[in-house]
């Protein structure tokens, strides 16, 4: 922050406080984003597989969407003019519950009812069980098309509500994100933005050892798409991003996010074993104690 | 009464008195307006149509999008394209959170002569009805297309509704009652039973009419409604008469035939023939009815199910699947 | 078939494997493609041995089908894989177009059939793949009942020349078979022999169907059990010779009751009257569970299940 010099302390005092608010908002992004990587492992538990690699990339995005960015009312779910989220990589549907459940779209309990027979959270998000959820998603490349529907019946009702979506970068292999790409910068769908969780892992291996797919932000570019390419979980920069994004006219946003698969979990951090893991006790021991100190180190930090 | 048409030109009409009625009706296509019809509705309400281009998969999940947002999206292409191309995202995307999107596919069947294979969807009916959560249309003429398209207006949830490319004769009266679910009776007869769907039904009362001459009397359903099928009406058939021959534009496997055998089977087992497309790819054909003809799928043959069927006498015998494919 | 098959394992999915790793070492044309899923669908042993046969095609079934129909024309025996719901409803088109109007000899396995994804719900669970390839002209729909059926088929594919669909569940199965117990593509296998009622099952539903009928026999009913491991092309002569003479007729299948076996042999019986009663999914889609047997429960696909079948049949015979 800059000392500003001069005759105007007010505005110099109105900064600071700025700043200050600005890092406590932060500093609470990141106890949502420590709560939500909390729930993922509880999801999860010992002895059973979960997809913890997945939803914890992509858990600072989350936390940034649910408690800053996205007008969203769990006692009003079916509100019009609600902004949207999808998650494509509908394997992530741990980080998405943990958001939904955080913001009280559903009792937290359910979250232990994962799974389960009948139960309200499904494997891959379910809309018509789960409130909160927006769409089916688990077979990847489908959730960009669901969001350029979106996108398109918002421009019809002349509503200003925001369609987001997360995608994987293991699920652009697939040939309809690209369809999808093509769509809606043709069709300047600049109230879709979309995130690429760009951890570099998919499930069986490194993204470039299986599949290559850079250069990502060129080829997006060239699909017609304003491209932001930020750290993934830097919450100043994915709030900063999800503005300019907002701000961003005439055509659809990629918010190219360098993330850690794993990330928060020491032993699952850019580890492909945890596509679709499971922990021992002393893993998960282990994983709540880092998680527990996270949170710890942020309430200290008030 | 009005004049044979195609029953894509009578869907792509009905659109637009649809679009006029209910600002919440969006139709998209997958670069084939001109023939699917839906140019009709993109050129009176440019607003609320999306060509999406050669881009099947993502036109059906546009259309999930769109309904999710509280529209009533009908999506169009070729039968082919709509049911194989896009299959999964219409099972995912469309049919398991029970969107209101109403696919309606053209060029259905052998129908689709001149193309060949490639465009040729004689899959369609088997493959939607294993979709759950998926209602199933195949009308027959112009009047009932347009009140089938009328109907899956009203109908919340998903639906899959196939016609095919030339004019087809008109077989009911405008005033005919349909319902969704329910056949339509078209002739009486209580000696034989003839259920057909789509471009067959008009063969069937030809081959009905045939069998009259030899003191035959057969009854013929329009099935419509392939899923939900009307049980009760196939139930009638199998009770009062000595067989059901079913007849489709279509693969005798997984369609009417399979539809209507699993009812009998499980209700009140009886004879079954089934007419169609004998579990092989057909060909490409300068017109439908050559290719009718070729393929043993025209009235001639349901006649002669019909017949076999009559004469038998309750004995195994080959069923029409395993009569050797006509090759091209 | 003259070779010897053999496993330790009770898992259709492992065995495959073993017999994919078997049949490449042997024919140098055999090659592999997977499409980001190589280490749960097996493929991955080839990629491990033989990695210049083996293709990663990533999250893109299409293109791997596709991809698979140019190997295949270029005389390869090509193996793509996926889950059974994504490699079946995600590729159909190109497998109708690429493959079967030409009849190109590619064999594609679904893995983690039926509800055994238990964990993942609906949209990794195929009810409707036997349905679809069925659909197909041109097409073999192979569902073996345990282990050791699997490798026979595996072997039986790669000598067949034409597309073939393997399905595949995801987690142990019962051993039913002997490595001398014969399998023949297009064949139905009587496992049990009965006078009053016929009970064709496939796949993970053989075991079922054999307890169902040691559970029958206290009702003083004589269920026979036949393994149909071949759904298409259907033995039709032979569903019809064992159906012959029985006052009913039971299906069993972990798939939809509309289009697959089922519906298979209610196309094959309708030039009789017998009655039939469908085991399977009642036309819905499958969900999450902890557990697979949890999933088989609440779908009926139970011993338990097939009694109630029976129960419908000879009601009079058959007590609650």
């Amino acid at each position: 922050m800059e000392l500003e010099r001069g005759p105007r302390p007010l505005r110099l005092i109105g900064k600071v406080r700025h700043q200050m608010k600005t890092e406590k908002s932060l500093r609470n992004l990141q106890r949502k984003a420590c709560l939500l990587r909390r729930h993922i492992i509880r999801m999860v538990g010992v002895g059973k597989t979960g997809h913890i690699g997945g939803s914890c990339s992509c858990a600072d995005i989350v936390a940034a969407l649910y408690f800053s960015v996205m007008n969203v009312d769990p006692a009003r779910p079916d509100d019009p003019g609600r902004d949207r989220f999808i998650l494509s990589k509908g394997h992530a549907a741990l980080v998405l519950y943990a958001a939904l459940a955080e913001r009280g779209f559903f009792p937290l309990g359910e979250l232990e009812r994962l799974k389960q027979v009948g139960a309200m959270l499904q494997g891959h998000p379910d809309r018509l069980r789960t409130p909160g959820v927006e769409a089916n998603t688990g077979s990847l490349g489908q959730g960009l098309s669901l969001a350029n529907g979106m996108a398109l019946a918002a421009k019809l009702d002349g509503s200003n509500h925001r369609i987001y979506v997360i995608l994987g970068d293991g699920e652009i292999n697939e040939g309809q994100v690209w369809e999808a790409a093509m769509f809606g910068a043709f069709h300047r769908l600049d109230n879709v933005t979309a995130t690429l969780d760009r951890n570099g892992l998919q499930a069986m291996g490194p993204t470039k050892a299986r599949l290559g797919t850079e250069p990502m932000g060129d080829k997006w570019r060239a699909f017609g798409w304003h491209v932001i390419e930020i750290d993934g979980h830097d919450l100043a920069q994915i709030l900063d991003a999800f503005a300019q994004a907002k701000a961003h006219p005439g055509s659809p946003t990629l918010i190219l996010a360098n993330t850690v698969k794993g990330k928060g979990i020491s032993f699952a951090e850019n580890n492909p074993a945890f596509h679709n893991g499971m922990m021992t006790q002393e893993q998960y021991d282990l994983a709540s104690r880092e998680l527990e100190a996270a949170l710890a180190a942020l309430n200290d930090q008030t | 009464m009005s004049q044979a048409q195609p029953n894509k030109v009578i869907y792509g009409q009905t659109l637009v008195e649809l679009g006029e009625r209910n600002p919440r009706i969006v139709v998209l296509d997958a670069d084939v307006p001109r023939s699917t019809n839906t140019y009709r509705f993109r050129d009176a309400f440019p607003d609320r149509f999306f060509d999406c281009g050669v881009a099947e998969q993502n036109m059906i999940c546009i259309a999930a999008g769109l309904a999710a947002s509280g529209k009533i999206a009908f999506a169009s292409t070729f039968a082919v394209f709509a049911s194989m191309r896009a299959c999964e995202q219409v099972r995912t995307s469309v049919a398991y959170p029970r969107l209101n999107v109403k696919i309606v596919a053209t060029n259905a069947g052998v129908d689709n002569a001149g193309d060949g294979v490639t465009h040729q969807g004689i899959e369609d009916l088997a493959i939607m009805r294993a979709i759950p959560n998926m209602t199933v249309l195949s009308p027959s003429d112009p009047v009932t297309t347009r009140k089938a398209v009328l109907a899956i207006a009203q109908l919340d949830g998903p639906v899959y509704l196939r016609l095919g490319r030339n004019p087809s004769p008109v077989l009911h009266e405008e005033n005919v009652e349909f319902e969704l679910g329910k056949m339509i009776p078209l002739r009486d007869g209580d000696d034989l039973a003839v259920i057909a769907t789509g471009n067959m039904v008009h063969e069937a009362l030809i081959a009905a009419e045939a069998l009259a001459g030899q003191g035959i009397e057969a009854r013929v359903l329009d099935c419509h409604t392939v899923k939900p099928i009307d049980n009760a009406a196939i139930l009638d058939a199998a009770r009062a008469t000595r067989g059901i021959i079913t007849a489709e534009d279509h693969n005798l496997i997984g369609g009417l035939g399979g539809a209507v055998c699993e009812v009998v089977s499980e209700l009140w087992p009886t004879r079954v023939r089934r007419v169609g497309l004998k579990d092989c790819f057909a060909s490409s054909g300068r017109d439908y009815r050559e290719l009718l003809a070729h393929f043993q799928m025209d009235a001639a043959a349901i006649q002669a199910a019909a017949q076999e069927l009559w004469s038998s006498n309750g004995v195994h015998a080959l069923s029409a699947s395993s009569a050797r494919c006509a090759t091209r | 078939m003259n070779r010897s098959i053999t496993t330790n394992t009770h898992n259709p999915r492992i065995a495959y494997g073993e017999a994919l790793l078997e049949l490449a070492a042997q024919n140098p044309n055999v090659v592999a493609l997977d499409a980001d899923l190589c280490k749960s669908t097996m493929s991955a042993l080839v990629e491990g041995k033989y990695p210049e046969r083996f293709f990663e095609m990533g999250i893109a079934e299409q293109n791997m089908a596709a991809t698979a129909a140019g190997l295949a024309l270029g005389g390869k025996i090509p193996f793509i894989h996926s889950f059974a719901v994504f490699v079946s409803g995600r590729a159909y088109d190109q497998i109708r177009q690429a493959i079967c109007t030409t009849r190109l000899n590619v064999k594609i396995v679904g893995s983690s059939a039926g509800l055994s994804d238990f964990g993942d719900g609906a949209t990794h669970q195929s009810v409707e793949d036997v349905a679809l390839m069925r659909a197909l002209p041109g097409m073999t729909v192979l569902s073996p009942c345990d282990a050791l059926e699997v490798k026979k088929a595996v072997w039986a594919m790669a000598e067949f020349e034409g597309p073939v669909y393997l399905r595949l569940s995801r987690n142990d199965v019962p051993l039913l078979t002997r490595a001398e117990t014969p399998f023949e593509i297009g064949k139905i296998q009587p496992m049990r022999a009965g006078a009053d009622l016929a009970i064709f099952a496939t796949g993970t539903m053989v075991a079922t169907a054999l307890e169902a009928a040691r559970q029958l026999e206290k009702f003083d009913v004589s269920a026979k059990v036949v393994n149909v491991a071949t759904l298409k092309p259907l033995d039709e002569p032979g569903v019809r010779r064992e159906s012959d003479g029985m006052q009913g007729v039971i299906t069993v299948e972990e798939h939809s009751v509309i289009g697959g076996l089922g519906t298979a042999v209610l196309e094959t019986l309708g030039a009789s009257r017998i009655p039939v009663q469908r085991v399977g999914i009642q036309d819905q889609f499958g969900m999450s569970a902890t557990n697979h047997l949890e999933l088989l429960e609440y779908y009926g696909l139970t011993p338990g299940g097939v009694v109630a079948a029976a129960r419908s049949l000879m009601p009079n015979t058959v007590a609650s």
